[in-house]
């Protein structure tokens, strides 16, 4: 008890008292090549304050000491950084649009005090047939991977680290490219987008390394391998529909795609081709 | 706990088939065809208001498209160089459309259970079945108003126009596609500007707005001939 002008109260903060019933609607998959379902489940004990990803570890531990099988999802930073956290909550990407203020993020970052007492919330995979279901939510990104490997990369010389201001770079550049490079892999663009497309993803990293001088050597060559290679892939094309950018949690922009077709169609008139 | 199955839909599967031609390529091919048919639909549209100035003026002017050129190049040469590069652009147009249309299908073969939509238009949402339906319109259009297969008049070019435009029924369905055509450009022509490259942030607001601008002028404009027709104003 503490004592106030108004007299005695109880010391616990209000918001301690309220816990959330929640209803999950969670997709269930044994492995990529067998049936899913969505399957339901009831939290009467959620409190407010919980990550998404916390509250879906409750439902672990509950299903663990029921003997059940746990749900499988992917997370690893926690703190909206790594890109390992990313699921369709409620149809939207990261639970997008359901974040507390304007500021959109990783489902890790998502709590639920987002969401009402009594909701129910149908959480599923990204669903794209570059990105298989390894079990329920996880699934394989590595396409991703080999996009990056396809030409994600600059060339520098070993040795002694270069004098720092030998290379000016103009201050739009560096801010344009430094907001590309906040892409962290998540998948959501390649989730959200009806073509299931990974168009926002590979523009991001070709005008990450395409704006800056180091860039320069494989700039044509970069743009179409990773174009290459996402349609190779199995992602589908870009329609610049533009639910991409909505469901980024970085906010990657439309314009890094324009800057991608603008990059690749200058590199095919010099001549580039892509490494089959 | 209660543990209730809601749906059961068979597991995804990767199938990744190799894209044979680029699918930005693909996108660059629908961005120069739309772009032809967009400057096509601007002159069709000026062409059309010229039935305000009467049915000989009208028949005149389409009289003048199966001569141009003339006496340098003979008969309609030039209003069929127009109509091959018409066809060719519809063609490669639609085989962009389909093409992509169905790398889509082969990206996502299994939907999610629940879908919500945070930032596309609808104009975006309809290009492809608006597309067929204009498609569909278009040749309806060519039997009705060129060829006069579908019409009951098939006296002249205007006696067409009247014909068509005086029952209400072909305005409701020409209102349709138009409309259509309108919300295709609407998404069709920013698409088209990022497609080539020459979108960014700061130009992404212009765009937007002269797409609207010219899809209403498009819309509009085509859409005041068979009113007023219907209406007895052009008679
Ligand atoms: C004949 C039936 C048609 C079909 C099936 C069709 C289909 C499509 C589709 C699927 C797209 C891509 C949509 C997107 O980017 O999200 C598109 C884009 C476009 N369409 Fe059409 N369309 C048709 C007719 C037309 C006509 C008559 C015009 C012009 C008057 C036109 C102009 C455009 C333009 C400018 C684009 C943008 C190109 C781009 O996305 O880069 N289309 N069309
Ligand atoms: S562009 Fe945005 S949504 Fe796509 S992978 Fe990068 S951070 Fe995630
Ligand atoms: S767990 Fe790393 S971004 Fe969410």
């Amino acid at each position: 008890m503490t004592m106030t002008e108004d007299g005695p109260r109880a010391a616990t903060a209000p918001h301690e008292e309220r816990t959330m019933r929640i209803t999950l609607r969670v997709w269930r998959q044994e492995n990529a090549a067998s049936p899913g379902k969505m399957v339901s489940y009831r939290l009467d004990d959620v409190s407010p304050d919980m990550s998404f990803l916390e509250m879906l570890d409750v439902l672990n531990e509950q299903l663990i000491m029921e003997g059940q099988d746990p749900v499988a999802f992917d997370h690893d930073c926690r703190e909206g950084i790594c890109g390992m956290c990313g699921v369709m909550i409620n149809g939207r990407a990261h639970g997008n649009g359901m974040h507390d203020g304007a500021v959109q993020t990783t489902t890790c970052q998502l709590h639920m005090r987002s969401f009402k007492d009594g909701d129910t919330i149908d959480v599923e995979p990204w669903r794209a047939t570059a990105f298989p279901v390894i079990k329920d939510l996880a699934v394989d990104r590595r396409a991703f991977d080999r996009i990056i490997q396809a030409g994600g990369y600059i060339s520098v010389p070993t040795g002694t680290a270069p004098e720092a201001h030998a290379t000016p770079v103009p201050k739009k550049d560096a801010d344009n490219a430094f907001d590309a490079a906040t892409c962290i892999g998540c998948g959501a663009c390649v989730a959200a987008c009806p073509n299931a497309s990974s168009m926002l993803f590979t523009a991001a990293k070709v005008t990450h390394l395409g704006l800056l001088p180091q860039g320069q050597p494989e700039r044509d060559d970069r743009v179409v391998n990773m174009v290459a290679q996402q349609d190779r892939e199995g992602f589908g094309g870009c329609t610049n529909i533009g639910e991409c950018s909505a469901a980024c949690p970085k906010g990657i922009s439309m314009e890094t795609i324009s800057r991608l077709n603008h990059d690749l169609l200058g590199a095919l008139r010099a001549g580039a081709r892509p490494k089959s | 706990m209660l543990v209730v199955t809601v749906t059961t839909q068979s597991g995804q599967r990767r199938a990744p088939k190799a894209a044979k031609t680029s699918s930005v390529f693909k996108k660059v091919v629908m961005a120069v065809s739309g772009i032809i048919l967009v400057l096509y639909l601007i002159a069709h549209m000026i062409g059309n208001l010229k039935a305000f100035a009467g049915a000989e003026e009208f028949n005149h002017y389409s009289e003048w498209l199966r001569t141009i050129g003339n006496p340098a190049l003979p008969g309609a040469t030039a209003l069929w160089i127009i109509r091959i590069v018409l066809l060719v652009a519809v063609a490669a147009h639609i085989w962009a459309a389909v093409s992509l249309w169905r790398q889509a299908k082969r990206a996502r073969p299994q939907g999610y259970v629940t879908k919500k939509a945070n930032a596309q238009s609808y104009a975006s949402r309809t290009m492809r079945w608006g597309g067929v339906i204009i498609a569909a319109f278009v040749i309806w259009h060519l039997l009705d108003l060129t060829w006069g297969t579908v019409n009951s008049d098939d006296s002249s070019p205007f006696g067409r126009v009247i014909a068509s435009f005086s029952n209400p029924v072909s305005v409701a369905f020409y209102t349709i596609a138009v409309v259509l055509v309108g919300m295709h450009l609407r998404h069709g022509i920013w698409s088209a500007t990022q497609t080539l490259g020459q979108s960014n942030r700061r130009r992404e607001v212009t765009v937007n707005y002269a797409a609207t601008a010219i899809a209403t002028v498009l819309t509009l404009g085509f859409l005041l001939t068979p009113f007023a027709v219907l209406f007895g104003i052009i008679e």
